[in-house]
């Protein structure tokens, strides 16, 4: 119950932190194309991946990985706002933009993931 | 404004992965894979197309659009829905040799969600009365 509490707080900080981190690039690069998401959910990506990997060791508390990992992580990456996204940029005939958007997007993520993965077995 | 809007993020978000957390707590894993997470993300991007396209064609994002948009759109939703799940899932499954399972989750899952957000934005002119999506831009900054 306490651990349920402690991962819905920690994924209002994560969905917090993305709104900030979206303003942010949004501010600095083009706002034709959502950089903000892209980069949002590939560095969530590779902490996740870290952060599953030391898990297996002694290193973490399994409270603190569900709060870090299915809390914030969970609450600052976003899938509803990647799809819609992508359907934005097909819309505007934008199909090398779409593909992307869904393809690119889930590729680096992943690969961010098992690079995450690696980073922690060093750790 | 400005403390208005981390706020409400906040809130919904917390709300969101309170839900989300639930869900995958509750129901049965597939290789490891919560099958949860596939059915909230696909449910998320339709509900997420649902509510843009529903506030789009209501009004300019302000004031309480902009509130509701960030309460519900970019807080619970974003906050129901993940994305570093779906990838580390995936290189999970890749790394214990479901090569063809990986590729199957990841793919269905991109492709149902923006069906999904394509569902949502129908069912929105749908229900306000209007005509099919047109193919107009959406986004303001691409003028």
């Amino acid at each position: 119950m306490i651990t349920a509490l402690l991962v819905s707080l920690a994924g209002g900080l994560g969905a917090a932190t993305r709104f900030g981190v979206d303003g942010a690039i949004r501010a600095r690069l083009s706002a034709s194309y959502p950089w903000g998401t892209t980069v949002i959910n590939i560095s969530g990506s590779l902490l996740l991946g870290i952060l599953t990997s030391v898990a297996l060791g002694p290193l973490l508390p399994p409270t603190l990985q569900v709060v870090v990992g299915a809390g914030f992580l969970g609450g600052y990456t976003t899938f509803s706002t990647a799809s819609v996204e992508t359907l934005r940029l097909a819309q505007q005939r934008r199909w090398a933009g779409a593909a992307a958007n869904a393809v690119g997007m889930l590729i680096s993520a992943v690969a961010a993931a098992a690079v995450g993965w690696w980073i922690g077995t060093l750790l | 404004m400005t403390l208005a809007g981390p706020s409400l993020v906040f809130v919904g978000g917390t709300v969101g992965t309170a839900s989300r957390y639930i869900l995958t707590t509750v129901t049965p894993q597939w290789f490891g894979v919560p099958f949860a997470t596939l059915g909230i993300n696909v449910v998320g991007a339709l509900l997420l197309g649902l509510l843009l396209e529903l506030l789009a064609l209501r009004g300019p994002d302000r004031g309480r659009f902009r509130a509701v948009r960030l309460l519900l759109g970019t807080g619970f939703l974003g906050g129901f829905t993940t994305y570093s799940a779906l990838a580390v899932d995936t290189d999970n499954l890749l790394r214990s040799g479901h090569i063809l399972e990986a590729a199957a989750y990841a793919v269905i899952t991109v492709v149902l969600g923006v069906a999904g957000a394509i569902a949502g934005m129908v069912l929105a002119h749908r229900l306000a009365g209007e005509p099919g999506p047109g193919n107009e831009p959406q986004d303001a900054g691409t003028a």
